[in-house]
């Protein structure tokens, strides 16, 4: 890497109690990039993502071995901010989550949360956050209607300009299509695309096609540890593991 | 890792949290300190046994105070509980959806008839139906039974219709397989199956029945003699306290927070039996 | 001669039925005499005026403000300590023996006869603590009893508040503390309002911790330091004594339209509580 990569994840190793989920893994996600994180049912992709946000630490029994760095500096360090980094590492559930209240007050609720309070900056903020999810020209007229109203695919670009509301710099998407029809997944990963160019991505898709659709580099995890990574165009073409092949290829799943 | 205003907000939690018990501990402690320096004055074995309650000449038996309590309480529940039984059953296996919705609200609004009520309804409708068909001056253990027998149908109908609605599918579907009727189903397989949670609930039925004081006020007859028949007006030992707390004083006040700790550690006691059964699963 | 499996089914199915139609019937008997009695007594003067001559003539005003004080300092103390409770035993802490032991008090407290209530609101409120008969000892008292019911119906209410709204909650950065005051509590709302509704029918309908610790007193209560009598007392003086059966029925039916109002209340949040839940 030229320039320091936005995530640094070095020796990680993740216990759920005595439980080794994640082993020994290493990589570099560089920014303003989508990077999809893959493989079969149970291979920690969720939990990896969860270690980025510190979410694992809601887990009673979790801990870790290891370094998570952003922008350089440890997200595990004691003096972290955890409320601080997960406004700066936002995520996207698998299942579309939108609060029990209007559209507008699920995308403020972020923003609210630290000391936004005068009325036209949030406003501000949740059109630029919709306007980004490119939701807002389907909500504009109803905004303080309830959010549960909205379509699937809706409610899940919903839950994209919620966490986009807190400006953050990097996004986790954990399977944010699964259940969704093939229109609404095209519209999130288009808007994906777009969000590249502010945000680093990182997305671990439902399946393999997603991932070979939408990101730039992939890395494929089974059972916890990296298999390979690398630009997405090469690892597809040309998998150095046989693993790696016989999982995009479905040999297993 | 925790910020200041969390570790307090925890800890305020925490103290608020602990009300119930302080409350329990409370209750427990301020009763026994009333009630035990009478109890050893007396002696235990005289107070709970003692068949004289005369304060004014310092006599405190409750010994039939406690039968009263007793009979009242077991013939509730022996006029109650099959009653409530086959409510719940109802409820849980034979109500139509629309039938139910009625039905159970119903109950609710049972639950919530203040006490004084249903003591003043036993005493119009039921005390003289006692005392014209079957004798005697009408207010009665039978009386008290038949009222209390009522006020406890909410909680065990409740709470074994939960119990039955709990049970997984499979119980009701193999039987049914193995071409059982319905009833038979209830019987063999359902009933025993949810049995934990219908002890329970009978449980704490009789809990209630135990500690109901107002409405058993107005149809007992408050006779402080020992009850000989069913038919015999009688006291319990909720109703002894309800009666004579308005004016006793001294060593009787005092006999009468024993009163209290006595139920105290009757109610304990089935709680505990209760809670064990519900468990039990 | 064998009962045959049929028979036996019909003859259950008629004695169950008999029994579900028998609760209703009591039900039915019970409040429609109530109410047939007492109906007529109840009219703008009844319930504006204050008892007279010891409740033989007059309204019943002064024992409407009882009931309403005492009610109300019962819910202003239960509320925060019951929904509170919950709140520590969901949110903060995992099952363990510091549960336990808390839930163990709250089902004990449940148990204890009223008049046990009595006695120790007597021995506690108004003597220990020199308040005196009073509405404040009364409504103490009362706190305490309903405190079970209300920990009880929050907890349920906040366990159903799907898990994923505290999760994201989290994830967009928010302390518990934020977390609970903003995702958990207006998703709870409903199911702890209805704790609290029932509990003010528990209020309503008490007498015998009522009448030891806030004595019964006719006069119009002037603070939460006067005496006053609730209206469930009131009854139950006017008809044992046999004062004026009368008033008696008249304030039986209101306590009777209360409990009513309160159960179609309830019954109603439960059923909007459930269609959201979804």
């Amino acid at each position: 890497m030229t320039q320091q990569a936005k995530i640094v994840i070095r020796k990680l190793n993740f216990y759920y109690q005595k439980r080794l989920v994640i082993r020994e893994f290493n990589l570099e996600i560089p920014a303003n990039e989508i990077l999809a994180v893959f493989g079969p049912a149970n291979s920690g992709t969720t939990t990896l993502l969860r270690t980025l946000n510190r979410l694992c630490d809601l887990i009673p029994g979790a801990h870790l071995e290891g370094e998570i760095l952003l922008d350089g500096e440890n997200i595990y360090a004691p003096d972290v901010s955890v409320t601080e980094l997960r406004r700066r590492v936002g995520m996207v559930f698998d299942v579309p989550t939108p609060l029990p209240m209007s559209i507008f007050d699920n995308i403020a609720y972020g923003p609210r949360l630290g000391s936004m309070k005068t009325k036209a900056s949030v406003a501000e903020v949740v059109e630029r956050a919709l306007r980004m999810a490119v939701l807002w020209d389907e909500v504009k007229d109803r905004l303080h209607t309830p959010a549960t109203r909205l379509s699937g695919g809706q409610q899940q670009r919903l839950c994209i300009a919620r966490v986009l509301a807190l400006e953050p710099e990097v996004i986790l998407l954990d399977r944010p299509c699964s259940g969704l029809d093939p229109v609404s997944t095209a519209k999130i990963e288009e808007s994906l695309r777009q969000l590249k160019e502010h945000f680093t991505i990182i997305i671990a898709p439902h399946n393999v096609q997603q991932a070979g659709r939408v990101a730039d580099r992939v890395a494929f995890m089974l059972m916890g540890s990296m298999v390979e990574h690398g630009l997405t165009a090469e690892v597809f073409a040309n998998p150095k593991d046989k693993r790696t092949s016989d999982y995009i290829t479905g040999r297993f799943g | 890792m925790k910020s200041l205003k969390e570790k307090i907000s925890e800890s305020v939690f925490l103290l608020i949290a602990l009300s119930a018990l302080s409350a329990l501990a409370l209750i427990t402690v301020f009763i026994f300190i009333e009630g035990v320096p009478i109890i050893a004055k007396v002696g235990v074995v005289n107070f709970v046994f003692g068949m004289k309650w005369a304060p004014s000449q310092g006599a405190f038996g409750i010994f039939p105070m406690i039968i009263g309590s007793v009979s009242v309480t077991l013939g509730a529940a022996v006029l109650g509980v099959p009653v409530a039984l086959c409510c719940s059953i109802f409820l849980a296996e034979f109500a139509p959806a629309t039938l139910s919705n009625l039905v159970r609200p119903a109950i609710q609004l049972l639950a919530g008839i203040p006490s004084v009520v249903y003591g003043f309804w036993g005493l119009v409708f039921i005390v003289p139906a006692i005392r014209n068909y079957l004798g005697g001056p009408g207010l009665s253990i039978l009386a008290g039974s038949v009222i209390l027998a009522i006020m406890i149908l909410p909680t065990v109908i409740s709470i074994s219709e939960v119990s039955l609605l709990a049970l997984p599918r499979l119980y009701k579907e193999g039987a049914f397989a193995l071409g059982a009727t319905h009833w038979q189903t209830i019987r063999s397989v359902l009933m025993p199956a949810a049995k934990s949670g219908i002890v329970a609930a009978i449980i704490l039925g009789i809990g209630r029945a135990i500690g109901e004081t107002m409405a058993v006020i107005m149809v007992l007859g408050n006779a402080v003699a020992l009850p000989q028949s069913i038919l015999d007006p009688a006291r319990t030992l909720t109703t002894n306290i309800g009666i004579e707390m308005g004016y006793a004083s001294g060593e009787h006040q005092e006999a009468l927070f024993a009163t209290g700790i006595v139920l105290l550690i009757i109610i304990m006691i089935l709680n505990a039996i209760a809670q064990y059964a519900a468990r039990r699963r | 001669m064998r009962v045959s499996a049929r028979s036996t089914q019909m003859i259950a199915k008629i004695v169950i039925w008999s029994a579900a139609l028998l609760v209703i019937v009591l039900l039915l008997a019970i409040m429609i005499y109530i109410l047939l009695k007492g109906v007529p007594t109840l009219n703008w003067q009844f319930l504006s005026e204050i008892p007279r001559d010891m409740g033989r003539s007059g309204g019943i005003l002064s024992t409407v403000v009882g009931t309403l004080l005492v009610t109300a300092v019962a819910i202003v103390v239960a509320t925060p300590l019951g929904v509170g409770t919950a709140f520590y035993l969901t949110e903060y802490t995992r099952e363990g023996r510091v549960t336990r032991i808390i839930r163990f008090s709250a089902e004990s407290l449940a148990g204890i006869p009223s008049i046990v209530y009595g006695l120790f609101g007597f021995i506690f409120f108004v003597i220990y603590l020199k308040l005196g008969w009073s509405i404040l000892s009364g409504g103490l008292t009362l706190a305490v009893m309903i405190l079970p019911t209300i920990i009880r119906t929050s907890e349920e209410a906040i366990r159903t508040v799907p898990s994923l709204y505290r999760e994201v909650s989290f994830s967009l950065g928010g302390t518990k503390w934020q977390t609970i005051t903003r995702a958990v509590i207006p998703s709870a709302l409903p199911g702890i309002a209805i704790g609290i509704i029932l509990g003010i029918g528990r209020c309503v309908a008490e007498t015998a911790a009522v009448i030891l610790t806030a004595g019964s007193a006719l006069r119009m209560p002037i603070s939460l330091f006067s005496p006053a009598r609730t209206m469930a007392v009131h009854f139950y003086i006017l008809a044992r004594e046999g004062i004026s059966m009368e008033r008696a029925y008249g304030t039986a039916a209101i306590l009777i339209i209360l409990i009513l109002l309160v159960n179609v209340v309830a019954n109603m949040l439960v059923n909007r509580f459930v269609a959201r839940g979804r």
